[in-house]
Formats: structure tokens, sequence, C-alpha cells
């Protein structure tokens, strides 16, 4: 154990990340005993990320909201709202000057989606801001009228069927194969690895501290371990046979013998890793990220150093904003149609899943990874409770308790690290 | 040191908050290689004063010159381009940002294409800190497990750092052991003699006549007076700050 300790302190790597790796496999683990084998399967392992997607990414955003010390509640209704849109503008409004099935109108709509969401966030963001109306008031206004404006879209009514070419934007329908799957795992591979050495590089230049080469070498290999078994199991989740007839059928081919194909990568799960990469970006490297965590630790000090927070608070609410359209454009193309109480009860799953992975409430403090490991920790428990046929009210105490119990831990290891 | 214009001049200085005339009428300068000390009671609008200056604060009237030429201070980054740097009573500092994330904050080195440099900012505030204070090893830690002292260290290094001109310090060792008070001390010495004008504001009367040039007194907003430091006694400071008194007139200040 103390050697492990010992492995650990070397490699550097966050002790948070490992508790939730741990907390992730003691779950996978405990529902594929119990479901005799079917929960750590190829298809279960697709199904997770493509259902954890759409919160995951709203997750991410959240961060710099619950960091810069504000909370957002009416993401779940935003994304009711945005979603109901983008459903009026392809399916109804933009057919009628392009023609259905028009390759433009997936572009037009997300376009459209990511406009709102933006603007919308930003007008939340400049109440908060400017007016310095809480976060809290403003965003409970929000989620009840984001959630009246979604049904008054279309007085109720679910739209559907969506364009074809957005669906492939939200799950099984939107895989990149086997290929171009190993593709983007080799490509992720690589820059994992230029990064580790560039960033040892510029440590040795400045003569800093450094860990050892082997460390070094180890934590490459796990993210290359990481990344293409990833790839590999999602590749191995087979088409089924007669879905392949069927595509051969409409292309008016006869399949050949013996063909199989693995659905590979979804690109909805390809978006979340966009995302997830540009908002750790953001988080680290630029200096908006910085001064989210600066006025996150202290406003006023924030402030005194000529950083402007108010409008660093419209931005932070745009970009929540932007995620969430993003989060619909997910949603409603996986289910294929957008119905008024799309994203219902999502604020509460982002915040969780955003809580989770260590962000504090008290501000400052937050990782992006964390959320999106928060957000399929949640959906892990979710699916595989569902999978088991545990009803969906003991399923909810279930993740409430999973909720409170996760933020002591985190209280008790801060207390501890003193950090 | 008269010849020249002073280096920064704040003349007839009003705020007031709601009903409260926090700073009333001050008028006080500064010239080059001065240290200047600020004293009062607490309340008596130090604070106030020099954030004015600093640009935490507008004014509701009055008049800031810097080499004698008017200038507008309206946010903390008007005051930065005057070459004007504050350390604050309460420590402006993030406390979840290690120690070059603060000595940088709103003013981050960046590379080529435009992302944040931590590693030169590192290699720079281990430059910085091995000339203020040698000690200072922890880099890698946030702020809020530093000790009062050597956060005081990165609170100063930050306005070192990028060649203020005219440098505020208010209470710069209230939270300081003997040790740190002077070092804090040697600094001012050696900034002074670089040529700074420093506003240093500080309950210690014994400190200012020390380290001070020339001390203004404030008392309920208003400006007691100014003294040289050659010319009075610590109790004479002390009759200032109580009383009111200004030692050359005998006047006692009404309120
Ligand atoms: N932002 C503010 N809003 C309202 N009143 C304020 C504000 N800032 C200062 N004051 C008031 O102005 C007066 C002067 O305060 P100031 O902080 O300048 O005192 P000080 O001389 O620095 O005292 P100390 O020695 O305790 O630091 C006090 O009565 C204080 O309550
Ligand atoms: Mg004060």
């Amino acid at each position: 154990m103390r050697q492990l300790k010992s492995i650990l302190a070397t490699l550097e790597v966050d002790l948070r990340l490992i508790g939730m790796i741990a907390a992730l496999a003691v779950i996978w683990g405990v529902f594929h005993a119990v479901t005799g084998g079917l929960y750590v399967t190829p298809r279960n392992i697709f199904n997770l990320s493509v259902q954890t997607a759409s919160v995951a990414v709203m997750a991410t955003g959240m961060v710099f909201v619950i960091v810069t010390r504000h909370i957002d509640l009416s993401v779940g209704a935003l994304l009711g709202f945005i979603g109901m849109t983008m459903g009026m503008i392809q399916a109804k409004i933009l057919p009628e000057f392009l023609g259905y099935g028009h390759p433009m109108i997936w572009v037009i709509t997300v376009f459209a989606g990511l406009l709102m969401g933006a603007v919308f966030g930003a007008f939340q963001g400049w109440l908060i801001g400017y007016l310095t109306i809480p976060a809290f008031i403003v965003t409970l206004g929000g989620l009840l009228a984001w959630r009246g404006a979604a049904w008054w879209v279309t007085e109720g009514q679910t739209v559907a069927p969506l364009d074809e070419t957005f669906k492939v934007l939200g799950g099984a329908g939107g895989t990149l194969g086997i290929f171009w799957s190993w593709v983007v795992g080799i490509l992720a591979s690589l820059a994992a690895v230029a990064l580790v050495f560039q960033s040892r590089r510029r440590k040795v230049a400045h003569e800093f501290h450094v860990k050892p080469l082997w460390a070094e070498f180890a934590l490459a290999g796990i993210y290359v371990g990481v990344i293409c078994s990833f790839v590999a199991v999602l590749n191995a989740y087979e088409v089924p046979t007669r879905r392949i007839e069927r595509m051969f059928e409409a292309k008016g081919e006869v399949m050949p013998e013996g063909l199989t194909m693995g659905y590979g990568l979804p690109i909805s799960v390809l978006v979340l890793l966009a995302v997830t990469v540009v908002m750790t970006i953001v988080a680290q490297r630029t200096r908006l990220g910085r001064y989210i965590f600066a006025t996150g630790g202290n406003p006023d000090a924030a402030e005194l150093s000529g950083i402007d927070t108010k409008f660093l608070t419209v931005k932070v609410f745009a970009i929540m904003g932007g995620l969430v359209a993003i989060g619909a454009v997910i949603a409603s193309a996986r289910l294929g149609s957008a119905a008024n109480d799309l994203g219902t009860l999502d604020e509460l799953r982002v915040i969780a899943a955003a809580v989770i992975g260590g962000t504090a409430l008290s501000g400052g403090v937050g990782t992006i990874y964390g959320a999106v490991l928060g957000a399929l920790i949640m959906q892990s428990l979710q699916s595989g409770m569902a999978m088991v046929g545990v009803d969906a009210p003991l399923q909810s105490i279930v993740v409430g308790v999973v909720l409170v119990f996760a933020v002591w831990i985190d209280i008790v290891y801060r207390r501890r690290t003193g950090s | 040191m008269t010849t020249q214009p002073p280096l920064v001049e704040m003349r007839n200085m009003n705020i007031a908050f709601g009903g409260n005339h926090a700073v009333n009428d001050v008028t006080v300068d500064l010239y080059p290689g001065e240290v200047v000390g600020l004293l009062g009671h607490n309340g008596a609008g130090k604070s106030t004063l020099i954030k004015m200056l600093s640009g935490a604060y507008q004014p509701d009237s009055g008049d800031i010159l810097v080499n004698g030429e008017k200038v507008t201070i309206q946010n903390p980054r008007d005051a930065r381009r005057h070459n004007i740097e504050t350390i604050y009573q309460t420590l402006a500092l993030a406390d979840n940002l290690d120690a070059a994330s603060n000595l940088f904050l709103g003013r981050e080195l960046t590379t080529a294409a435009g992302f944040v440099d931590d590693d030169s900012m590192e290699a720079e505030a281990r430059k910085i800190m091995a000339r203020l204070n040698p000690n200072f090893k922890n880099f890698s830690s946030p702020v809020s497990s530093l000790s009062g002292g050597q956060r005081q260290s990165v609170a100063i290094a930050r306005a070192v750092y990028f060649n203020a001109k005219i440098l505020i310090m208010d209470e710069p060792t209230a939270a300081l052991g003997p040790h740190e008070t002077q070092m804090v001390a040697d600094l001012i010495q050696q900034l002074k003699a670089e040529g700074l004008g420093i506003f240093l504001i500080d309950h210690d009367v014994h400190q200012v006549m020390e380290l001070c040039d020339r001390a203004a007194v404030m008392k309920n907003g208003k400006l007691v007076g100014v003294v040289k430091i050659s010319e009075v006694t610590d109790d004479d400071l002390l009759g200032m700050i109580i009383l009111g008194k200004h030692p050359h007139t005998g006047e006692v200040m009404e309120g």
C-alpha cells in the first residue's frame, strides 16, 4: 500500500482522479456481477457513453459557473427550449425554403441553436453580473421561463421526424466505423504522448523539477492504453446483420456473405471529447480560464487586479448557454424528435456531475475531466439500476444518497489534504 | 527634491458612502525617493484615500496629478498604467492559485500563440523571490497554504516586479512577525533608494518615525496635517492622531 502511494506520488497524478476511477470500477464491477456479465460489454459501454454525452458536455460548463461561485438551474429548461426551437427550424421552417433533406439544414439548425444558447446565457449572465441579481434567482426564473417557452413553441406538440443528417449527431445512427475510429484513436494517442514530452522539455529548459523519465513513459503509456482500449471496445460492438443488409438493400446491392461491421466512436462522444479538450485548454491555458479561477478564489482580489468580473460573468454564462445548445443537439438527435419535456431535471444531473467530479460550491476549485467522469459515474449508476430492474423511485433515492455521500467524502478529503 | 514636480499629488479629495464622509477635502503629495506615512485611527479614511489612487474607488471630487499632469483613474488597470502599484491591507491574493499565478494576475505572460505561459511565469517568480525573500521555496502550492509572511512576499513581489514608480503599502507588516517586519522595512529602504515614491499606511508610530520622510495624519476623514518627520517627535505624531492637534500651530481640529 505504501509502495503504491509512493508510485502515485512520483507520477504526480491527482488523487481525486484515482478515487473517481476507483468508484467507477466498483460500480461497474458490482453491476457486472449482478447482471451476470451483461454490464461491462461493448454494447453497454457504447450505450453508456452515448447516454452520458449530453449531460457531460453541459457539466463542463457548469464547472466554470460553480467555480465563479454561481449556479445555473436553468440548463435543463433551456435545453428543452433550444431543442424545440431547433426541431421547428429543421423540420418545419427550413424545408419550406430549402426542401426536405437539404444538406445545409443541419448546419443552419446547429448554428441557430448555438447562437440562441450563447445569447440567452449571456443575458442571464448580464442580469447576474451587472444587475447583481443572485444567480440562484435568475436561473430559477430561467428554469420556469424556458420550460414554459419550450411549450409555447408548438403548443406542446412533439416535433418529429428530425432531419436525417441532424440525427447523426446524436447516437447509434451516427458512428465513425472501425477505420475512422482507429484514425481518431491513433491521432489522440500521438497528441497525448506529444503533450507529455513537450511539457517535460519546457520544464527542463527552465531547470524545474521533473518526474523521472520512467514516470513520464508510464503516464504516456496509460493515456495511450486508455484511448486505444476505448476505441477497441466501441469497435467491438457490432452492427446487427439485418441492419447491414438493409443498408445494402437501400443502395440496391447485396450484402457480401459473412460481412460484419463495428459501430466505432459515436459522433456524440466525439463531440464530448472535443468539448472536454477545448474546455480543459480554456481552463488551464488561457487568461479567461485563469480569471475564472481567480475570481472564484477571491472576487475582490480579481477585481483589484484589473479583472472585469462583471463581463467575466457574462462570458461564463454565455459559454454555459452554448454548451446547453450542444447538449440539446445531442439529446434531441439521439431521440430523433423534440418534445417539450426534453431535458427535464437535467439541471440537477449536470450540477451533480460537476460536484461529484470535485467542483467545490464554495468556488475556485474544479476540473473539467472531473465533471465528465462525474457524469459518467451518475449515468453508470442509473443505467445499471435500470438494467437490474430497480424501480424508478428507488433509483432516485440511490442517486440522491450517492450525491450527498460523494460530497461528504470530498469534504473529508479536502480537510485531510488541507487543500 | 522639491525642484522637480511631485511624483503624485492628490488635491482636495472627497468621497462619501451614503452620509459617511469618509475622505473630506484631503490633499497630499509624494516625491521620488520619498516615503510618506499615512497615520490615523481605525476608520480615519486612510485606506479609502489610497483606494482612490489605486483605482478601487472613484472620488466624488478632487484631482489626481502624476508627474504634474492631471490623470483620470477609473479602475485598477488605469492605476497600473501610471505605474501605481498597491499592496492592499487585505492582501488581495487569490488563495486557490499558486504564487506565480498571483504575481502575474491580470498581466499574465503568454506564449506566441496567446496561451498563458505558466513555466515562464514560474521562472520569473523564482527570480524576483530570490531577490526579495530567498527563503521562499514553495512555488507549486496554492497561496492559501503559505504563511502570512510568505503571502506578504507574494503581494510585495507583485508590486515590485512590474516596475512600480509609486508604491502604496496598506499596513504591510500588520500580520507579520518581527523577522518578516524587518525584511519589509529593509525592502522599503531599498526601493526608496531606487527612487520609488511610497505611501506607507502604518499604525506603528515608531516604524513611521524610522522609515518615513514625512507623515500625513487623518482624523475622521479630514487631514490634520502633513509634517516632516525630522521636525516632530513620537508624541507630536500621537497628539495629531489622538487629539487632532497640529504640533506646529497647536490648532486642534474640530469633529
Ligand atoms: N465600501 C465602503 N462602503 C461604505 N463605507 C465604507 C466603505 N469603505 C470604507 N467605508 C467607511 O469609510 C470610513 C473609512 O474607512 P477606511 O477603511 O478608509 O479606514 P482606515 O483609516 O483605513 O482604517 P483602518 O486603520 O482600520 O484600516 C469608515 O467609516 C468605513 O466604514
Ligand atoms: Mg485601512
